[in-house]
């Protein structure tokens, strides 16, 4: 199950209805083995592209090099499909290479820019193996233990 | 020689669940024989033949202090005592 507060939600929805469209991606990076999506950042689509997306490799390094230096991994990797389902496709389900992961898929094919519902959907893809999983919206992440413990 | 290999998480198999490797060679493509020498499978997860000969492969990101190899010539990109290098696979789909 994905548990993401309802801010990062609405941004990853935004940013996707924004980019529409062009696919949108980015990350939600959070501390290492914590599974919390804390941290929201929006990566430019180097393909700029409808139908494929992918992350500038410069940006890429930057992006990892901060995590490594914050101790986090990236607990989400969304993107948006802006013509078909939020489902993996057979490239993203090729290119997946974060096991640990969620795949966050969003789908603006109803509404594009506009104002209304998305399919939000969240798959763990390991090894070429794709399972959905149950998505929760909470109004806040709870509290970490390491902070509720001190 | 030393060169520090950073290790992304879904090579580790390779590598012991490592995140970092030394490895030796005066080029790219030595280097990756050599970590092929200590963790084999790992030079095939990296490269692939291509029009005769061999390539990196294009979802697989190699960076040399930072720089992206494609732009410092690839598999022929040299390397030196020191260097630190990178692989991230792409982030990208349809
Ligand atoms: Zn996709």
């Amino acid at each position: 199950m994905l548990t993401l507060d309802q801010a990062t939600y609405d941004a990853i929805v935004a940013h996707a209805k924004r980019d529409h469209p062009d696919e949108a991606c980015g990350i939600v990076a959070g501390p290492e083995g914590s599974d919390r999506p804390e941290r929201m950042i929006e990566m430019v689509n180097a393909a700029g592209s409808p139908t494929f997306y992918e992350f500038d490799s410069t940006e890429l390094l930057a992006l990892y090099k901060e995590m490594w230096a914050r101790d986090e991994e990236p607990v989400i990797v969304y993107h948006s499909h802006t013509a078909t389902e939020a489902y993996p496709s057979r490239t993203d389900i090729g290119l997946a290479s974060e096991p640990g992961a969620h795949y966050v898929l969003v789908s603006t094919r109803e509404h594009g820019n506009s104002e209304g519902p998305v399919e939000f959907r969240s798959y763990r893809i390991v090894d070429g193996e794709v399972t959905e999983e149950e998505v929760r919206v909470v109004p806040e992440l709870p509290q970490s233990q390491s902070r509720s413990a001190s | 020689m030393a060169i520090e290999v950073r290790i992304p998480t879904i090579l580790r198999t390779y590598t012991g669940g490592e995140k970092a490797v030394t490895g030796e060679g005066a080029t790219l493509a030595a280097l990756l024989d050599d970590l092929e020498g200590n963790h084999p499978g790992i030079k095939e997860r990296l490269v692939e033949n291509k029009g005769g000969g061999v390539d990196l492969r294009r979802f697989v990101n190699v960076y040399v202090n930072d720089e992206d190899v494609r732009f410092i010539g690839g598999l022929e990109a040299e390397l030196a005592d020191g260097d630190q290098v990178v692989v991230l696979p792409a982030v990208a789909g349809g």
